[in-house]
């Protein structure tokens, strides 16, 4: 099966770790952390305030503000938007992020 | 004067790219701000450098414009013309009037982290922000698997990801083509593109449409390319529930009928794990507003040289109203030149843009002719429970929206903000504010954001406390 990496032809570096609420998981470098999510088979990584409803990706382009998550004790990251590094620790953010 | 004048081209798509290389080509010194770590804008989002894409193009069409784009401004960057500023991300364009201090401050915040503040002072500027998607609600779309179908196109083309492997394509306009053909070159498996729009409304546009028979033969492609990776079109059709718990399994697709109704009992649901929904685009205008260009409708308004009606403000691209890259490189071209010539005090000489003028002429028409095709279904609204979200950000449903307006009397945006805080969130109502209007039965209009941006107090408090150009 053919997939995007295959189809632009994509060399990158050596996969690094970071982990996802303590799951080490692997990313490529110049991922984002949606990126990586994706990669990792994970489509949400929020909770909304109100409802506790799973939230993503949406616009995924910054403007949405529905991406938001937690990276290294940072809340509300727009993850469509922030590249990761090596040993970053993303955590599923819950209501404001600011609870706990 | 002595020193070359100076303009801050905002957004390196391709009107600010087209408006940069025109400028600088002509002896304006000009500053090229940009949020992404590549230039190329939506249209021409690049994969991250570090991912070493061999075939970038593979994601993109019309590679060879592009490629003239880089090397212009790659050109003028070496020629010390130009500079182009990556991740900055414009919050604000505050004009300075006192005396000995006129022109423009660019304040933006630098990175990924948003947080460190930079100042570019230039004597005009040329916003370029280009647009974003619009995406009207129905049940079910909030789940994680739903995702706007120029957001999927973005993590594809930035980021060389997909979160599925079988997704459905719905909605309406131009773009859901290139959306579900490069979905399915990347792999994964399209189970149906879902089109509202009426085949039958091309016609009464036969006219516009045969003038741009560079457009049919992408259509043709796109079609071809579709038929290759056996991705069934539904013409006519709407999605009215996505269904799942955690994230998205199925959608369900209906006929609409010829008044735009959904026909009862055509309901059929489509097992999938990512649906790409999009229903047209909207220009981002936020610092047009707060510089006090007029707006015509949602679209910055601009005269046959681009300017705005605020001396020394130019606008070009999908701010002016959305229209495709093409228009945007025309308006580009002409809004960059008509800068270098004011900058220099002298006319413009129109002549010397004919060929771009022209092609703006019909390319303008070709896009009122399909934003008249691909218009929403008439009664999108009937689809929208009660109890499905609306605005995303505040968990705002349709109900909410619908008492303000029944039961309290609200009759435009602003009172129906005020009275269910939709539109007060993160993302200050830029998606949800279609879905109140509509559901609210009055008109977009712009809302007036003082940033564009979410800004820290601390950069807020100093903010034009520094005497020079950081840069």
């Amino acid at each position: 099966m053919s997939s995007p990496l295959d189809l632009a032809r994509a060399r990158p570096g050596p996969a690094f770790t970071v982990t996802l609420d303590g799951r080490e998981i692997q990313a490529l470098p110049g991922q984002t952390v949606a990126a990586a999510l994706w990669a990792a088979g994970v489509t949400s990584w929020r909770t909304t305030r109100g409802g506790a409803r799973p939230r993503g990706i949406f616009c995924g382009i910054g403007v949405c503000f529905d991406c938001l998550v937690t990276v290294n004790d940072r809340p509300n990251r727009r993850a469509c938007l922030v590249p990761l590094h090596p040993g970053d620790a993303i955590r599923t953010q819950e209501g404001t992020g600011h609870d706990d | 004067m002595t020193e070359r004048p100076s303009l801050a081209v905002i957004g390196a798509g391709p009107a600010g790219l087209a408006a940069t290389v025109a400028a600088a080509a002509l002896g304006v010194r000009v500053t090229l701000l940009d949020s992404a770590a590549e230039a190329g804008g939506q249209f021409y989002r690049q994969p991250a450098a570090a991912l070493r894409a061999g075939r970038p193009q593979a994601l993109h069409h019309q590679w060879r414009t592009w490629e003239g784009l880089r090397g212009g401004l790659d050109a003028q960057v070496a020629a010390g013309t130009a500079r182009h500023l990556t991740d900055h991300h414009v919050w604000l364009v505050e004009r300075r009037t006192s005396p000995g201090a006129e022109g423009f401050t660019v304040h933006a915040l630098l990175g990924p982290e948003q947080e460190k503040p930079v100042e570019v002072r230039a004597d005009a500027v040329l916003l370029a922000t280009g647009g974003y998607e619009k995406v009207l609600p129905f049940p079910g779309w909030t789940l994680p698997g739903v995702v706007a179908a120029g957001g999927a196109q973005a993590m594809l083309k930035g980021a060389l990801a997909v979160s599925g492997r079988t997704a459905v394509v719905a909605g309406t306009g131009p773009l859901l083509l290139p959306v579900a053909t490069v979905l399915a070159a990347a792999g994964v498996r399209v189970a149906a593109l879902v089109e509202s729009a009426d085949p039958k409304a091309f016609v009464r546009h036969s006219r516009a449409l045969a003038a741009q028979p560079g457009k049919a033969a992408e259509g043709a492609r796109y079609a071809a390319g579709l038929l290759r990776h056996r991705v069934r079109t539904l013409v006519h059709h709407t999605v009215i529930e996505a269904h799942g718990t955690e994230r998205l399994e199925a959608v369900t697709v209906a006929a609409l009928d010829s008044t735009g109704r959904v026909r009862p009992g055509t309901g059929r649901r489509i097992p999938c794990d990512t649906l790409a929904v999009g229903h047209g685009m909207l220009p981002h205008t936020d610092l047009a507003e707060t510089l006090g260009c007029r707006l015509d409708g949602l679209d910055v308004q601009v005269d046959d040289e681009q300017r705005t009606d605020v001396p020394g403000v130019w606008a070009a691209g999908e701010t002016t109203g959305i229209g495709g890259a093409a228009l945007s490189l025309a308006e580009g071209h002409v809004a960059g030149r008509s800068a270098a010539a004011r900058l220099h005090g002298t006319a413009p000489d129109p002549r010397a843009w004919t060929a771009a003028a022209k092609s703006r002429a019909r390319l303008r028409e070709f896009a009122a002719a399909l934003d008249d095709v691909y218009a929403p279904p008439a009664h999108w609204t009937d689809q929208v429970t009660d109890d499905t979200v609306v605005c995303r950000c505040e968990e705002v449903t349709g109900g909410a929206v619908r008492e303000a307006v029944t039961e309290l009397g609200a009759g435009d945006l602003r009172t129906v903000k005020l009275l269910t805080r939709a539109g007060m969130g993160w993302c200050q109502g830029r998606v949800c504010g279609p879905a109140v209007a509509g559901l609210a039965g009055c008109a977009l209009t712009p809302s007036r954001r003082p940033f564009a941006l979410p800004v820290p107090l601390g950069v807020l408090a100093h903010a034009g406390e520094s005497e020079n150009d950081d840069q």
